[in-house]
């Protein structure tokens, strides 16, 4: 199916399913220990052997030797495998640095080895009997340091790296209030609940990849060419996936030396990352230095505003989008961005939680934030006074099928001023301030006590882009009227199997306990994936577009010549005349596949999903610490297909931005190249002590320009803003500002008013 | 995991004659600590003794006045324990305040004592530690030190002691009774249990080699408002970037030890005189001679407001 004018009143708008609070699905599987995840696949294939990885301890140079003789005869090894004996590898178009390093190394913990054995315990131990020397080569680090040897990247999402609208100079210099400050925003780690795990078996030269991966299509295609097989060789399936953030997207160590060591081992392996090995072994959310300049009026129009940004990656890498937003968001008819890539030799740097708005906004909101005390306007009202239907600076389509950025954006011309296909943000800021009783907060910062703690009250904006993905499904009635569909789209936590059911009984008018899902295959019909907030709309879409098919299908074969047919209750009926679906089944189950594919309507509009954030914090007057105790979220992203998925997928983003703001920090050790808080002690993520009440209101909306659900991404909005809200409370409640992710008790203790 | 071997012990002299017996041998209680440390190769032992039948898991009451601790009490008992929590609150409360439900079910009195430090480059078998490789230097001077000690530092370590507990126990005072593989019991106060690092960082206390601790006893109750103070960036499930042990009389005279600054609870006897001219005059004689590092100097700062917040607290 075509999408290219925008959605007709269609039979989802019935709204009898689609839309509903519907509990999940998978739900009970999940609660049971039903729900098989990767590395728990015992069942699949037999005789399964364990693999272990070993990661390089350097960051930077060459393998000179490595001795494995000892790995090789401990106890239970099957295979060690290595570069040097694993054969010809190619590299994945999704991965920047080698899956299997060695002899020249790219990053700490890069694979070096995997220690085959019949025990996890033997593999393990074995592996620390491998020996290896390096040769170290002097590395780059420190992002800082690198910031003025940063270049003009080739490849970015979102845009070109400069973008310039009338005169930013002059008028910026000409504005009778301006701001310039720099933000920063350090790596931050997916550190989702499941490690990355697989498990491969091989069949002649066939194979079968059991793993956990967000986007089944890219994950055949790379696996295949880092193997160098043809891609109808292989197989993967990735049913259940706890967690992804992004750090799932790409093919990743676990999946091809799984591979390798089932090769090696002549029968099936399984391989997980350990927890120490995953923050610098995969890939991470890059930090970024934002310098944001504004000029305004004293009224409070934004005349100009200027957004650079600066983050490192390994050669040949990608910076972090984060000045997209500013493209945007905010009216001002001088304009300019620019986007600079350091090469550092750090892990990979790649795509994490709404990769782009989600640094850029960290910064972009907090400069709002001190903008409007400078011109001494409520922060809520100087967003609203700067509010725009069009985009003031439009950096033509990204490459919207390809969130990695891999491909050169389109460009386009820089200044056609297209008009967004829905705008709420107005809306969102106005709601969300009268529910959280936004008029009662004291403007003055640090004067405002109770229970024994500083109080404060931030807001921000929430942006992100809505991107459409092509997306197929196959429907299938069988002749007891049930629907079965079949796509590789996948779940991650989000509750995809649930919107598609729920899209599927709404169209086939069948209660949705009728509808079984199965996800995650690759011998299933190509759908969007889980990434950019896209799986959600498009993926329902798809499944749309292969039910219509159906539809036609069962109507030819009831006889039926009407266009009007209304499938309910288990019933096709039109004029009078009624039938029970599974007639249509009689004499064989009926099947239809149908992919939705997105034409020029989604460049003729600008497609994204707004907010806004606002956040009550209690900080501790005598040691500083910084704890949330109220949070709202009001988000307008077309239309919400189940409510009660799409608040779990916004409250744990909300949970995610408290982590951006107060605690989540890679630290890089600049002398040896790594990450050093490389286990979940050290790297800190919010735990339930952290997080109080969180409300989440969704705008009633419909975007018929998305796709005929006219639903939008949601789960990436809900982070976009939130750790600006956050430090713009923490500001509010001591006085002292904060510019420098994540907001830790170090950064305010000595400015702090007196506590007594 | 280094392949190993384990036996049960039968009696605390029994188990510290096997200790005695079987070269590169440790106690087993617990877990929680030693076991992810042999899993990642930081310790290697060659021999577990299995301590957890010894039946050193009962609170008395001493006929004296004061509680003995049997080694093995897990921490949630101790925690829960109604004479603790009516007598020796400071204890309580720092008890609960670390690690999480599950790791307290598991986690010993004694073992919660010997834990190692949590510094990420002794975590980090590829990086030097003079704590886990003598002589292989220290990454944390010059590297990330946001967490690490400021008092009774050395050039070889800065590693901080990560117990709350030992924190509570120092400042109320505590004795360690030990049994020693001869045979020959002791009691160690627990000021002279922990050590600094001087050149030896990998020497975290007195224990003679195979020495097992079979009970904690606390002296009689000094009443006082106790509290326990532990500053973190999160609110649960974190180690203390500063953390306060207090007993404060209606006096204004009191105790207080500090957790997350040295080697071990901190505790400057002569700094509590200052404690009724407030938190500044007691914190700079309780960090006198501090050294820190650009990550770590917060910690100063941190120290005396916090010290702020539990005289406030106790002034009530």
């Amino acid at each position: 199916m075509k999408f290219d004018t925008p959605a007709e009143p269609n039979a989802i708008d019935q709204l009898k399913v689609v839309g509903q609070p519907l509990d999940r699905i998978d739900g009970p599987m999940k609660t049971t220990g039903r729900a098989p995840y990767a590395y728990e696949r015992h069942d699949v294939a037999p005789n399964q052997a364990y693999g272990y990885v070993v990661g390089s301890t350097i960051a930077k140079g060459k393998i000179t030797s490595m001795d494995i003789a000892r790995a090789q005869a401990a106890p239970g090894v099957l295979a060690v495998v290595t570069a040097q004996n694993a054969g010809p590898l190619g590299k994945g178009d999704m991965n920047t640095a080698t899956l299997l390093g060695g002899p020249e190394i790219e990053h700490y913990h890069q694979a070096v080895a995997l220690v085959v054995a019949e025990t996890f315990e033997q593999a393990r131990d074995a592996a620390q009997a491998i020996r290896i020397d390096y040769a170290p080569a002097d590395g780059a680090y420190d992002l800082a340091a690198s910031r003025d040897k940063a270049a003009k990247p080739e490849k970015l999402t979102g845009g070109p790296p400069d973008t310039a609208v009338g005169d930013f100079d002059g008028a910026f210099a000409a504005s009778e209030v301006r701001l310039d400050e720099t933000y920063t925003t350090p790596d931050e780690a997916h550190a989702m609940m499941e490690p990355h795990a697989s498990i491969a078996a091989w069949n002649g030269d066939e194979l079968m990849v059991w793993t956990s991966n967000q986007m089944i299509a890219w994950a055949r295609k790379d696996i295949a060419k880092t193997l160098k097989l043809a891609p109808e060789k292989v197989r993967v399936s990735s049913p259940f996936i706890g967690g992804g953030f992004g750090g799932k997207l790409f093919v990743r160590a676990d999946a091809v030396l799984a591979a390798l060591g089932a090769r090696a081992a002549k029968r099936p392996v399984k391989v997980a990352l350990t927890r120490p090995l995953m923050f610098n072994n995969t890939p991470h959310r890059p930090a970024t230095i934002q310098r944001i300049r504004i000029g305004a009026s004293r009224e409070g129009r934004i005349t100009a505003i200027g957004h650079e940004s600066w983050s490192g990656d390994l050669e040949d890498g990608k910076p972090d989008g984060a000045v997209s937003q500013t493209r945007m968001l905010y009216a001002g008819e001088n304009r300019m961005t620019t986007t600079r890539l350091a090469v550092l030799d750090l892990p990979e740097a790649n795509a994490m939680r709404a990769p782009g708005e989600a640094t850029g906004m960290m910064a972009l909101e907090i400069a709002m934030d001190e903008m409007a005390e400078k011109l001494r306007l409520d922060p809520v009202e100087f967003r609203i006074r700067n509010d725009t239907q069009v985009v003031p600076d439009d950096p033509g389509r990204a490459s919207g099928s390809d969130p990695q950025g891999k491909a050169p954006s389109a460009g386009g011309d820089s200044n056609q001023r297209r008009a967004f296909s829905q705008r709420k943000l107005v809306e969102c800021l106005r709601l969300g301030a009268d529910k959280f009783g936004w008029s009662s907060r004291n403007p003055q910062p640090a004067s405002t006590r109770q229970d024994g703690l500083l109080i404060g009250h931030g807001v921000a904006a929430a942006f992100r882009n809505n991107q459409v993905v092509k997306s197929g499904a196959r429907v299938r009635l069988d002749a007891r009227g049930a629907i079965q569909v079949d796509t590789d789209m996948t779940d991650i936590g989000t509750g995809s199997y649930t919107i598609i059911a729920q899209t599927a009984a709404e169209m086939m008018g069948v209660p949705i306990g009728r509808v079984t899902v199965r996800l995650g295959d690759s011998s299933f019909p190509v759908s969007a994936g889980s990434g950019g907030q896209f799986g959600g709309n498009c993926s329902t879409a798809g499944v749309y577009a292969a039910c219509v098919k159906l539809r036609e299908e069962i109507g030819r074969k009831l006889g039926f010549n009407a266009a009007d047919l209304v499938f309910a209750d288990g019933e096709v009926r039109s004029g009078g005349r009624s039938v029970p679906l599974a007639e249509a089944a009689r004499d064989g189950e009926l099947v239809a596949e149908d992919t939705i594919e997105f034409g020029a309507i989604a460049k003729k509009y600008q497609q994204s999903t707004f907010g806004a954030h606002f956040v009550e914090v209690g900080v501790d007057p005598f040691t500083a610490e910084i704890r949330v105790r109220r949070m709202l979220a009001v988000c307008a992203s077309g239309r919400i297909l189940n409510p009660k998925t799409a608040r779990s997928q916004v409250i744990g983003a909300m949970t995610m931005g408290v982590g951006a703001a107060l605690m989540e920090d890679l630290v890089v050790d600049k002398r040896a190249g790594f990450f050093v808080n490389h286990d979940l002690a050290g790297y800190e993520v919010p735990v339930h002590a952290d997080i109080p009440h969180q409300d989440v209101i969704f705008l009633d909306e419909t975007d018929p320009v998305s796709s005929p659900m006219k639903a939008k991404g949601v789960a990436e909005l809900g982070i976009c803003g939130v750790a600006a809200a956050v430090a713009n409370a923490v500001y509010n409640a001591t006085g002292v500002r904060v510019r420098d992710y994540p907001v830790t008790l170090d950064k305010l203790i000595e400015k702090l008013p007196s506590a007594a | 995991m280094k392949p190993f071997t384990f036996e049960r012990a039968a009696s605390p002299a029994e188990a510290a004659a096997a200790a005695a017996r079987t070269p590169g041998s440790k106690f087993i209680a617990g877990g929680t600590n030693l076991l992810d440390l042999m899993k990642l190769q930081i310790e290697t032992p060659a021999h577990l003794i299995d301590v957890n039948g010894l039946g050193l898991d009962a609170i008395d009451l001493i006929p004296e006045g004061g509680l003995r601790i049997g080694a093995l009490v897990r921490n949630t008992d101790l925690a829960a324990d109604e004479r603790v929590r009516r007598d020796y609150g400071v204890l309580s409360r720092a008890l609960l305040s670390g690690a999480s439900g599950q790791l307290r079910n598991k986690a010993t009195t004694a073992g919660n004592l010997l834990q190692r430090t949590r510094c990420p480059y002794f975590y980090d078998t590829a990086q030097p530690c003079n704590k886990r490789q003598p002589g292989s230097g220290c990454s944390a001077l010059g590297g990330f030190s946001r967490q690490h000690a400021v008092m009774g530092v050395s050039d070889a370590c800065i590693a901080t002691h990560p117990s709350d507990m030992a924190v509570a126990m120092r400042v109320l005072d505590a004795k360690v009774e030990t049994v020693r593989p001869d045979g020959n019991k002791r009691s160690v106060p627990i000021a002279e249990f922990h050590t600094l690092p001087g050149d030896t960082p990998q020497v975290e206390n007195t224990l003679a080699p195979g020495e097992l601790i079979t009970a904690v006893t606390l002296p009689p109750p000094v009443g006082g408002t106790q509290i326990y103070r532990k500053v973190r960036d999160r609110a649960s499930y974190a180690f203390a970037l500063v953390s306060v042990a207090a007993i404060v009389q209606r006096d204004g005279s009191g105790r207080v030890a500090l957790g997350g600054v040295a080697h071990k609870p901190w505790r400057v006897e002569a700094a509590e005189a200052e404690l009724p001219n407030g938190p500044k005059a007691a914190a700079e004689k309780l960090l006198a001679g501090a050294r820190t590092t650009p990550d770590n100097a917060y910690k100063i700062p941190l120290v005396e407001r916090t010290l702020g917040a539990v005289l406030a607290k106790a002034r009530g």
